[in-house]
């Protein structure tokens, strides 16, 4: 059987990058607690692990110098608006202890899939050693 | 790393919030300042908040998420300031009225907690994120 290195980690590297994508998305709202108009966004986690499960390897090429690079292959998530629990007179939509509630739940969660990737680094490294 | 963008997001807004502070600090401080007349009276500062989209996320047709916070202007509160009749006061015109400040000294303390809230929380999210930051560059070095 052939070891491949992209296989090894799993679910646990797109996992990493939407994590990382979501942390953006909840220190913005949390930055924009107080500007007027301002709407909390959010990705919806399951649906875009999935997708991005699915659409591995899509690689783009910038063949004209006109053509927007795309990093790393893998599209960010679909970037959605939060349905406002109570929303504010000046048209702000962000609960800051809502978002401050799952800014600490994500850094969690991406905390975890670190020591994911980190014990299958171990486990590869082991192997690789052979001891 | 995408995520060293946060690091600019929490900084746009914790330089925000510390203009809102200043302000605050300078409408409490000119509270009492007293005028002849009603263009000199103080009038209490606000600062505009407006979210800085990424323009070109935008044009991509791409939401992109990283939205960071800037201070637009600072406007002047359309309060009318207080007249007082106080002949014997030194600065009171000819009719023997003074003008005192608008400012609101309970709004201004409201938007004074409000301000270092966030403040505080921008903080915590720079520190988290400087952490998990810190823990990923470690990834794999056991």
């Amino acid at each position: 059987m052939r070891l491949s290195i992209d296989n090894h980690f799993g679910i646990h590297d797109d996992a990493l990058k939407l994590r990382s994508q979501r942390m953006e998305l909840m220190a913005s709202n949390l930055a924009n607690a107080d500007t007027p108009g301002y709407k909390a966004r959010d990705i919806d986690f399951r649906a875009a692990l999935s997708e991005a499960q699915s659409a591995q390897g899509v690689n783009l090429r910038v063949t004209h110098s006109r053509h927007m690079p795309v990093a790393d292959g893998v599209l960010g998530a679909e970037v959605k608006y939060r349905v406002p629990t109570q929303p504010s007179l000046d048209g702000n939509t962000v609960d800051p202890q809502l978002e401050n509630a799952a800014f600490a739940e994500n850094a969690a969660r991406y905390e975890a899939t670190m020591s994911f990737l980190n014990s299958r680094i171990t486990g590869l490294r082991s192997v690789l050693r052979g001891e | 790393m995408a995520s060293f963008s946060i690091f600019d997001i929490s900084g746009s807004a914790m330089s925000a919030q510390s203009v809102r502070l200043n302000t605050v600090a300078s409408n409490m401080a000119n509270v009492d300042v007293v005028s002849p007349t009603p263009e000199g009276a103080y009038r209490a500062k606000q600062p505009v908040f407006q979210a800085v989209l990424d323009s070109m996320g935008q044009n991509m047709g791409q939401n992109t998420g990283k939205v960071p916070v800037r201070v637009t202007e600072i406007r002047e509160s359309k309060a009318e300031p207080m007249q007082e009749y106080a002949p014997s006061h030194p600065q009171a015109n000819a009719e023997g009225y003074i003008y005192r400040s608008n400012v609101n000294v309970v709004e201004q303390m409201a938007d004074m907690m409000s301000a270092s809230r966030n403040y505080q929380t921008n903080v915590d999210v720079l520190n988290t994120v400087k952490r998990l930051m810190l823990s990923t560059l470690r990834l794999g070095q056991q």
